[in-house]
């Protein structure tokens, strides 16, 4: 891949490039938490319940007078860590599984890659859900969790350019340099084999991201006080009716990163084969 | 008389093909190929695409296990040897390929490539190593001021040369040279043989030269070896190949060749069809059922044995 042609084809898609900006920008956001909130994000304020948004909460307050806004600040850390840290997990177990599978073949493969069809079975929420019960609700059982279950699409990924590059000439000759199964993987196989890898990290951030704020949301994610976008949205959905703001605003929030970091897959992935795109 | 560096005996090399329930067919790539290369001699290996030429240069870098037979590199018995062994011999065999776009790791520098053999082997020092890939792009007429780039940023004919460079570096005694030209421009392929040829005189190298060209066959081969359907025809000094061919299908393959000569009448290629697949070989003679020549009942039915018909010239055919 020539990377300057992918910079090229990369920035002439407006959708690509916003979702990059929109991304960056979060994670400035999140980096910079406690500069950018207004308040503290734990500031219980009994006499400013359930404000709606003013010059002095741009967002509103919470049921305990809470500044929304702050709180949707510091409850991005929480998305951020999950998205990176989840993916970083699955991303790693799914090319040491489809790495083994495609490079050895064979017996190896068929084991692998049946278990990956067996993962792929338990519908990947109530997987977690059930998990989450046994262990308890902490944002590092989350984290590790959401990457357990979401390996398979990159396995499968990084058997399947495994399994055309090892036939690749360069591949054959340094097998005829003697070398040794390690090195090519590591140094001939593995980082031909990355960019559809990146890909489909991106698009799993934002799985991740959503699936964390759904176990927040049902109470069994990230717990309160600390704040994630899943747990404002619990408090909003009691009280719905008397304050939209507590409702709407973490939504948008959920909206926007995932919608950005889809935009942003989808952008990579398009700049490294144009052809996807017609 | 000279050494023999290469021989195998009886090579097949048989390919179980997937089939609709689970197992399906073999495909014989290579049937029972006797051969022997001596050192220092170029031995060209000609045949049609998907005659097994490929897959028996494999074999033979025990690149791929075979099915049958056995390959003596240097005396030693190839597929018995023990792996840190193998690994040693690695290094007096190598292998340049058809297409230099894909013969070299894009995500590798030059230099990464061309020190790679070294570090595989654990030879020399940093500053040694960066001494001999200076010689070695020397070698194959690159410069210095290549090290650092990525081989996108060659060309056909440069890349081609940075693969024979690689396959140099261990200063091998064998190279099998896979269809090297097959990919270049016509003029680019006449460079790259002058350069096969020159590094042969210098370094007294060995080639297996592997190619469906029959003009390149004969520019740079000492003896040339015909393969059909897995099997090997015919195998001649390059003077007897030129004036004194035995073998039906070789006439044939020549017989196709064009000639650069507008005045010349039209010829009707003597051969029709294509190869059966290698899957389904016909019974007797493989070649029969395109035989421009009289058929006996034996030619269907029996297979010929590959025989010395005068010195050094072996024939595998019923009517020579």
């Amino acid at each position: 891949m020539i990377k300057r042609e992918f910079w090229a084809r990369f920035r002439r898609n407006r959708l690509a490039m916003s979702g990059l900006v929109l991304v960056a920008g979060m994670v400035v956001v999140a980096l910079a938490a406690p500069w950018l909130a207004p308040y503290d994000p734990n500031f219980i304020d009994l006499k400013e319940v359930l404000m709606p948004p003013s010059a002095e909460h741009l967002l509103g307050t919470d049921t305990l007078g809470r500044d929304v806004l702050s709180r949707i600040i510091f409850g991005s850390r929480v998305s951020l860590l999950v998205g990176f840290v989840a993916v970083g997990i699955g991303t790693l177990i799914g090319l040491l599984v489809g790495a083994l599978a495609g490079y050895y073949g064979g017996w190896v493969d068929q084991a692998l890659m049946r278990l990956v069809d067996l993962m792929l079975c338990f519908p990947t929420l109530f997987l977690i859900l059930a998990v989450i019960a046994v262990l308890g609700p902490s944002i590092w059982n989350i984290m590790v969790v959401i990457g357990l279950t979401g390996w398979m699409g990159v396995a499968r990924l990084v058997r399947a350019e495994f399994l055309s590059l090892k036939e690749r000439e360069f591949v054959v000759a340094a097998r005829a340099l003697g070398a040794a199964d390690a090195r090519l993987m590591w140094r001939h196989l593995l980082p031909n084999a990355l960019t559809p890898v990146m890909v489909s990290a991106t698009l799993g951030v934002a799985g991740a991201i959503l699936v964390e704020s759904a176990l927040s949301f049902l109470g069994l994610g990230v717990q309160p006080p600390t704040p994630s976008w899943g747990n404002i949205l619990t408090l909003g959905k009691d009280n719905i009716e008397i304050a939209w703001w507590l409702s709407f605003f973490p939504g948008v929030a959920i909206l926007v990163t995932v919608m950005s970091y889809n935009l942003l897959g989808e952008g990579i992935r398009e700049a490294i084969d144009p052809r996807l795109k017609e | 008389m000279p050494e023999t560096l290469l021989e195998t005996q009886d090579l097949s090399r048989h390919f179980r093909l997937a089939g609709p329930w689970g197992r399906g067919p073999w495909l014989k790539a290579v049937e029972g190929v006797n051969l022997s290369v001596q050192a220092g001699e170029t031995l060209g290996l000609v045949g049609e695409s998907g005659c097994g030429k490929s897959t028996l240069g494999r074999l033979i870098l025990a690149l791929l296990p075979p099915t049958g037979g056995r390959v003596f590199f240097d005396g030693e018995e190839l597929t018995k040897l023990p792996k840190p062994r193998l690994k040693q011999l690695r290094r007096e065999m190598q292998i340049v390929f058809q297409d230099p776009y894909s013969s070299l790791n894009p995500r590798l520098t030059v230099r990464q490539i061309l020190e790679e053999p070294y570090a595989i082997h654990g030879l020399g020092g940093r500053g040694e190593r960066r001494a001999w890939v200076a010689e070695l792009l020397q070698e194959v007429g690159l410069a210095e001021e290549h090290l650092e780039r990525y081989p996108h940023e060659f060309s056909g004919g440069q890349r081609q040369r940075l693969g024979i460079a690689r396959a140099l570096a261990l200063k091998p005694k064998l190279i099998v040279a896979d269809e090297p030209v097959s990919a270049l421009d016509v003029s680019i392929q006449a460079q790259i043989l002058n350069l096969l040829a020159d590094l042969q005189q210098r370094h007294g190298l060995t080639y297996l030269f592997i190619s469906h060209d029959l003009s390149v066959i004969s520019q740079i081969s000492d003896r040339v070896a015909v393969m059909y359907l897995g099997r090997l025809v015919e195998t001649a000094p390059r003077a007897v190949f030129d004036t004194a061919r035995l073998h039906p299908y070789t006439e044939a393959l020549l017989a196709a060749v064009p000639l650069p000569d507008p005045g010349r009448p039209f010829q009707p290629p003597e051969l029709k069809g294509d190869p059966p697949s290698p899957i389904n070989i016909p019974a007797g003679c493989p070649f029969h059922p395109r035989c421009p020549e009289a058929r006996l009942p034996l030619c269907r039915e029996v297979i010929p044995d590959y025989r010395e018909t005068a010195a050094a010239h072996w024939v595998s055919c019923h009517l020579r």
